[in-house]
C-alpha cells in the first residue's frame, strides 16, 4: 500500500518468496538459539539459587534451635565459660561485632569518601593520584589475615595486654574497609555528569562548594550502598581480629562494651572458636552465631537497599 | 569605558557601528573587548585571532560549522574553559575595563557577573525551588523571605512561574526540557548577572520550546547582554542584532582544523549582504 488513497482500490500486495525468505526465513535458527542461551542463563541462576539456599537452609535449620530456646537469652546472656555448658548466651560477640564494625565504618567511611573525592574532583590522572588508586588497588587484594598482623604489629604488641580492645580490631577491618569504601565511591563520583558541575560553575560556586553540594549529594545513594557493602563484609570478617581484639578466638565470654579497654570477642570469632570444639553444645552455639551473624549481614543489606533508593529517588 | 573606536582588523565588519536595538546604552560603550583571542587545548588550537565587541542590551549570536571554535570563544567569557584541562588562553578579554585573565581576577566572581546556559538542560537534583536559590545561597543569602521573593522574581523573569509556582518544592527533574531550560536560565537570573552566554540553548527542545526561549530572550535584552552560540541560522537571524560567523581552517602541515573568526557585522547586513565569500556560501547554505 502506497497512499492512504489507494487503500479502499488496491488488493493487498502478494510478497515475493525473496522477500518471505529474507523477512522470517532465519528466524527458526535464531528462535534455537535463543531458547538454548535463555535456557543457560536461566541455569546459572538456579545453581546460584540452589547453593544460596543450601547455606541458608543448613545454617537456619543448625542455628535455630539454641537462638530460640529461652527466647531473648541468646541476646541477653554471656557467652557460657566453658564449651562443655549447654545453652544460649552470645550477647558478648553480638555486642563485639556491632562495636568494632561500627568504629571500623567510623574510621574507614569519611577517610574513603574524602580519598575518593581527591581522586576524582582533584587530582584525576595526576601523579599522586595515580600513585593512589594502585596503592588502593593493591591494598584490596591484601589478604585480611595481613591486615590484622600489621596492626598486630604496630598497633598491638607496643601496647601489650592494653592493646587488645575492640580498637584495635576496628583498625584492622578498617584497612579492610578503606578501598573498597575508596573504589565505590569513585566510581560513583565518575558517573556524575560533568554538565551538573559546569550548572554549578556557572554559578560561580567554587569546586570545593560544588562537590559538596552538588557531586556527592547526586553520588550518594551510591556511596551508601558503596559503603554498607564495606561494612557487611567487614562485619563478617574472622582472620584480622584474632590477634587484635583478643588473645585467641575463645578468650572473651564477658560482654564489653567499651571498644577503647579490655579485650573483645566477635560473632565471626565464635563461630570459629565453637565449630572446632567437639561437644555439641558448643557447635549448636557455632550454628548459632552463624545464623545470627548472617542476620545482621542481611539487615546491614537491607538498610542499604532502603536508604539508596530513597535517595535515588530524590536525586534522579 | 576609555577608547572604543576602535581599529577592526580586515576581515571584521563595521561592528562598533551602534545597533538600532540597543537602547539607552551609550553610543560606543562596549561588554567585551576581545584581542587577538587564541584558545589552545593542549598542543591543538582550537581558535585563532579573534578579535570582537560586545555591545550592551544585545543579542549576539555565534554561528558557524561544528569545531570552528565557537563555543570555545563563548566560555572564554565567563572562563569556563578553566574547568577543561589542558585549556590555555591567550590574548586579552576585557570586560568592561577589566582584563577577565588578570592576574588576581577570579573565574568564581566573574561567573556571577557572567551567567551561562547550556546545550542540554542541567538542573541539579535538587527542587525547583533549590536550583533558582542555588546562586543566591552561594552569595551567602540566608534570609527566608529575601530568596523566597527572588526565586519568584527569576521564574517569573524565566517565564516559568505559573508553570511551576504550585511545586516549587518538587524536583527539577520532573519538569519538560524546555521547562528545565527555562529553569536554567531563571537560575542564572538569579544571581542577577550582567552577560547571559547562551550554548546552543535550543538544540534539545522542541519548535515551541525554541520559541518561548526566543521570546524569552527578547525580554531579557532589557537588562542584560546575551550572547547566543546556535547550529541554526534562522535562529541567529530571528532572534539577534549582531551576528559573528565562525568557520575552521585546514593547516596544511599537519592536517589541523582551526576556528577563525570571518565576520562579525550587524546580523541584518550579515545575512543580507555579507562582505566575505565564505559568510555568503554558508548563510545561503550552500556549506556547513
Amino acid at each position: 500500500m502506497t497512499s492512504v488513497m489507494d487503500q479502499t482500490s488496491s488488493p493487498a500486495p502478494v510478497p515475493s518468496n525473496e522477500l518471505l525468505e529474507d523477512l522470517v526465513g532465519v528466524s527458526g535458527r535464531r528462535r534455537t538459539k535463543n531458547a538454548v542461551m535463555t535456557g543457560l542463563m536461566f541455569a546459572s541462576v538456579a545453581i546460584i539459587a540452589i547453593v544460596l539456599g543450601f547455606v541458608l537452609v543448613t545454617v537456619i535449620s543448625k542455628g535455630w534451635g539454641i537462638v530460640h530456646t529461652k527466647f531473648p537469652h541468646w541476646f541477653t546472656d554471656d557467652i557460657p565459660p566453658t564449651a562443655r555448658r549447654v545453652g544460649p548466651g552470645m550477647k558478648a560477640a553480638i555486642v563485639g561485632t556491632i562495636v568494632t564494625t561500627l568504629t571500623a565504618t567510623v574510621i574507614a567511611v569519611p577517610l574513603g569518601i574524602a580519598g575518593a573525592v581527591y581522586l576524582n574532583e582533584y587530582g584525576k590522572r595526576n601523579v599522586f593520584a595515580r600513585l593512589l588508586r594502585f596503592l588502593t588497588g593493591v591494598m584490596a587484594g591484601v589478604p585480611s589475615i595481613v591486615m590484622g598482623l600489621f596492626i598486630y604489629v604496630f598497633w598491638v604488641l607496643p601496647r601489650h595486654q592494653e592493646g587488645l580492645t575492640g580498637l584495635a580490631g576496628a583498625f584492622a577491618l578498617a584497612c579492610l574497609m578503606l578501598p573498597i569504601v575508596v573504589r565505590a565511591t569513585e566510581e560513583m563520583l565518575k558517573l556524575v555528569p560533568q554538565n551538573l558541575r559546569d550548572a554549578s560553575y556557572a554559578l560561580g560556586a567554587t569546586r570545593s562548594r560544588t562537590t559538596l553540594t552538588v557531586v556527592i549529594p547526586k553520588a550518594s545513594a551510591g556511596i551508601i550502598s558503596g559503603c554498607l557493602l564495606a561494612v557487611a563484609r567487614a562485619s563478617g570478617e574472622t582472620a584480622p581480629l584474632i590477634f587484635t581484639v583478643s588473645v585467641g578466638a575463645s578468650a572473651v565470654h564477658k560482654t564489653n562494651w567499651n571498644v577503647f579497654s579490655g579485650p573483645n570477642t566477635a560473632l565471626s570469632l565464635q563461630i570459629y572458636a565453637n565449630a572446632k570444639e567437639t561437644l555439641a553444645s558448643a557447635q549448636d552455639r557455632g550454628w548459632g552465631a552463624a545464623l545470627t551473624l548472617i542476620a545482621l549481614a542481611f539487615l546491614f543489606t537491607l538498610v542499604a537497599r532502603v536508604m539508596s533508593a530513597r535517595l535515588s529517588k530524590k536525586t534522579q | 569605558m576609555t577608547e572604543t573606536l576602535a581599529i577592526q582588523t580586515p576581515h571584521v565588519g563595521h561592528a562598533s557601528e551602534p545597533s538600532a536595538a540597543s537602547g539607552s546604552a551609550p553610543q560606543h560603550s562596549v561588554v567585551f573587548d576581545v584581542r587577538d583571542l587564541v584558545v589552545h587545548y593542549g598542543a591543538f588550537t582550537a581558535v585563532r585571532e579573534v578579535d570582537l565587541k560586545i555591545h550592551p542590551n544585545e543579542i549576539t549570536a555565534f554561528i558557524g560549522p561544528s569545531g570552528c571554535g565557537k563555543s570555545t570563544v563563548l566560555r572564554c567569557f565567563n572562563r569556563m574553559n578553566d574547568t577543561i584541562k589542558g585549556a590555555r588562553v591567550e590574548g586579552t578579554v576585557n570586560y568592561r575595563g577589566v582584563d577577565l585573565y588578570g592576574a588576581n581576577v577570579s573565574a568564581t566572581q566573574v561567573r556571577k557577573h557572567v551567567g551561562m546556559v547550556f546545550q542540554k538542560p542541567n538542573p541539579v537534583p535538587k527542587s525547583i525551588y533549590e536550583n533558582v536559590a542555588y546562586g543566591p545561597r552561594l552569595a551567602g543569602l540566608r534570609n527566608k523571605g529575601e530568596l523566597d521573593a527572588i526565586v519568584e522574581a527569576s521564574l517569573r523573569g524565566a517565564a516559568l512561574w505559573d508553570d511551576v509556582k504550585d511545586r516549587l518544592k518538587s524536583s527539577a527533574l520532573g519538569l519538560s526540557g524546555g521547562q528545565q531550560q527555562r529553569l536554567c536560565i531563571g537560575r542564572a537570573l538569579a544571581v542577577q548577572p550582567d552577560v547571559i552566554l547562551m550554548d546552543e540553548p535550543c538544540s534539545a527542545l522542541d519548535p515551541i520550546a525554541t520559541a518561548r526561549i526566543e521570546d524569552l530572550m527578547q525580554e531579557l535584552k532589557a537588562k542584560n547582554t546575551i550572547i547566543i552560540v546556535t547550529h541554526s541560522m534562522q535562529q541567529a537571524a530571528r532572534v539577534s542584532d549582531r551576528t559573528a560567523f565562525f568557520t575552521t581552517e585546514v593547516n596544511e602541515a599537519n592536517d589541523r582544523r582551526t576556528g577563525v573568526l570571518v565576520e562579525y557585522d550587524r546580523t541584518d547586513r550579515m545575512f543580507a549582504n555579507p562582505s566575505d565569500a565564505r559568510t555568503e556560501a554558508y548563510v545561503t547554505g550552500r556549506f556547513g
